[in-house]
């Protein structure tokens, strides 16, 4: 059985969290929604089999993998994932929502040596790299996966590149951006495959929610 | 010699089948040989699907690489086919780094070529036998096809950099319309051409419903007349239009395509029409091709083999040679994969559990 049986539904992969749940309203919204996943428990998956939906929490930088390997056929990831794991996906809508920006921040007052080889601090180093290589400069990327922001006080680094929201955590600690390198927000993403197979209920949520985004505007 | 069903694998299956497809429509059988010189892979690494290559030093010093790819030794090959048109079809072993584990892999890979005078027939037949061959993979396949002509011909219209281009491509590649349309405002190219270039490439399903509207958004355009004449002749419904189809534009031109199968996450199927590597390679002549990716294919085999073995038959020493070796036979004489051993196997999925006793083969356990 198993494995027939979850093809016949639509399996949506949530990023846990804030986000994920902004997310899953404007599924329900759409018509998709699963009254479970309310539900105040540690389940992760959640089905509705009368609309034909499943919904998953997972770790929002492992949605692009899930989707990517077509064990969610839809998913929403932050434009960042995306743009460092660079997955093989179709990224079907910007979703306008968990809006932030990839960007350099470095201690108040700090002057750029060019001479010398910038030291980088990140999570996403891709998308450092990308950015240094397009303007031509030499770095060294120095790979933290957590509390990026004392890396400059503690003089591990120059800069660094990370996603900034509000600006408090880099202001708390004395950082200020010193350039914007891309905007980020939510995107809705498809599974190349699923996108054929399932096409009229993938073509329905992007239509929906479409309208939803608009609307909005 | 009869083969059993059960004992060809489902890969070795899906090669046999695709090689008498290919054989009914007169192409021929290539073979090569698993080197090739690296210099050829040199001179087109974008083309191949990932750039490692392995290598090592021949005898006489020279450079050589385990092929990465086939269509290029085809191609190099290919001077020596002479005038008119060549049809090969190849299954060979390539050698490359395979996406999950970034190290090399050997993958089998099936595929077909026609070089020389391509006209619209010739596309039309690579094409037919792209779906067939997808038929014969799964029931549930899906061929997107596109013309890259048409969209190069909306992008060249724009007056636009390079870079932009390139980055166009890959929005396209994606079907990410929010970002494309970004992209080309901030290029300042005329709204009126973003929207038509959008609506072009947001468009997705069977030809029978995308011709007319892609009609409608390109009035007289002999590209769109192009494809849809021979979408038609194919007649095929796994054929869907998708322009986010968009093989490397420096190599190809014209009519590509991609291949997919219900429960597999990524393209099996993919080829076109590479006149443009032909001329990299100083070749006047034109050329179409596809390959079928059987290594990705692991995923929809047989399910129905659920067992190691079908019967597993005990025997004990005092048991002579022949009673042992005529109950195998025995056994066997049903089509059964026969084990005999003399205890019982740990870790080992039977359906049945024999013993060679006095009176002859005992069934102990049956799990069918």
């Amino acid at each position: 059985m198993g494995w027939r049986y979850l093809k016949t539904m639509l399996n949506v992969a949530l990023p846990k969290g804030r986000l994920g749940e902004k997310v899953y309203a404007m599924f329900e919204k759409a018509g998709f929604e699963c009254p479970a996943i309310k539900e105040n428990n540690r389940k992760l998956i959640f089905e509705n089999e009368e609309v034909g939906v499943r919904y998953f929490w997972v770790k929002p930088s492992d949605v692009a993998i899930y989707v990517e390997r077509g064990a969610a056929d839809i998913g929403v990831a932050g434009k960042d994932i995306l743009l460092e794991y660079a997955p093989d996906v179709y990224e079907l809508l910007d979703l306008d929502i968990g809006k932030c920006r990839m960007a350099v921040a470095a201690k108040r007052g700090f002057r750029d040596d060019k001479q010398k080889t910038l030291r980088v601090a990140t999570k996403f180093g891709k998308i450092a790299s990308n950015y240094y290589n397009s303007i031509g400069r030499d770095i060294d990327i120095i790979h933290l996966n957590g509390s990026i922001e004392i890396a400059p006080i503690l003089n591990l680094s120059d800069v660094i590149v990370d996603i900034v929201e509000t600006g408090t955590t880099l202001k708390e600690n004395n950082l200020e951006v010193i350039e914007t390198i891309v905007p980020i927000s939510a995107r809705l993403i498809a599974n190349k495959s699923s996108f054929k197979f399932k096409n009229e209920l993938i073509e329905k949520i992007i239509n929906d929610i479409t309208s939803q985004t608009e609307a909005k505007k | 010699m009869n083969i059993s069903d059960s004992t060809l694998k489902y890969d070795e299956k899906v090669i046999f089948k695709l090689r008498s497809i290919y054989e009914k429509y007169g192409f021929a059988r290539f073979k090569m040989s698993k080197f090739e010189e690296y210099d050829l892979y040199v001179k087109n690494k974008d083309f191949l699907i990932s750039d490692s290559v392995i290598t090592f030093t021949d005898t006489n010093g020279k450079l050589m690489a385990l092929k990465p790819d086939v269509t290029l030794s085809i191609i190099k090959n290919s001077k020596e086919f002479g005038e008119g048109l060549q049809k090969v079809y190849y299954d060979e072993n390539v050698y490359r780094v395979s996406n999950g584990t970034h190290s090399f892999k050997e993958l089998m890979q099936v595929g077909l070529e026609c070089i020389g005078d391509i006209d619209d027939y010739c596309v039309c037949e690579v094409l037919k036998l792209a779906a067939d061959s997808l038929r014969s993979i799964s029931e549930k396949a899906v061929l997107d096809v596109s013309h890259l002509g048409i969209v190069a011909s909306i992008i060249d219209d724009m007056d636009i950099s390079n870079q932009c281009r390139i980055d166009v491509m890959k929005c396209i590649g994606q079907k990410n319309i929010h970002e494309m349309n970004n992209i080309l405002s901030l290029a300042e190219v005329d709204a009126q051409k973003i929207e038509l270039l959008a609506n072009v490439v947001s468009l997705y399903g069977k030809p029978s419903i995308v011709l007319p509207k892609l009609e409608k958004l390109l009035k007289n355009n002999e590209l769109v007349a192009e494809l849809k004449n021979i979408t038609e002749a194919v007649d095929d419904d796994i054929l869907c239009i998708d322009f986010s189809v968009v093989n490397d534009i420096n190599y190809y031109s014209g009519i590509v395509f991609k291949g997919f199968v219900e429960g597999v996450p990524e393209g099996v199927l993919s080829g076109g029409r590479y006149d443009r590597l032909m001329k990299k390679m100083h070749s006047k002549k034109g050329a179409i091709g596809f390959a079928v990716y059987l290594d990705v294919l692991e995923r929809i085999m047989d399910v129905s083999r659920n067992y190691d073995i079908d019967t597993v038959l005990l025997y004990s020493a005092n048991k002579s040679l022949k009673q042992i070796k005529n109950a195998v036979e025995e056994l066997n004489k049903n089509g059964d994969r026969v084990l005999a051993l003399k205890s019982v196997p740990k870790k080992l999925r039977y359906k049945k559990l024999a013993e060679l006793t006095e009176n002859g083969v005992e069934i102990l356990e049956n799990n069918a």
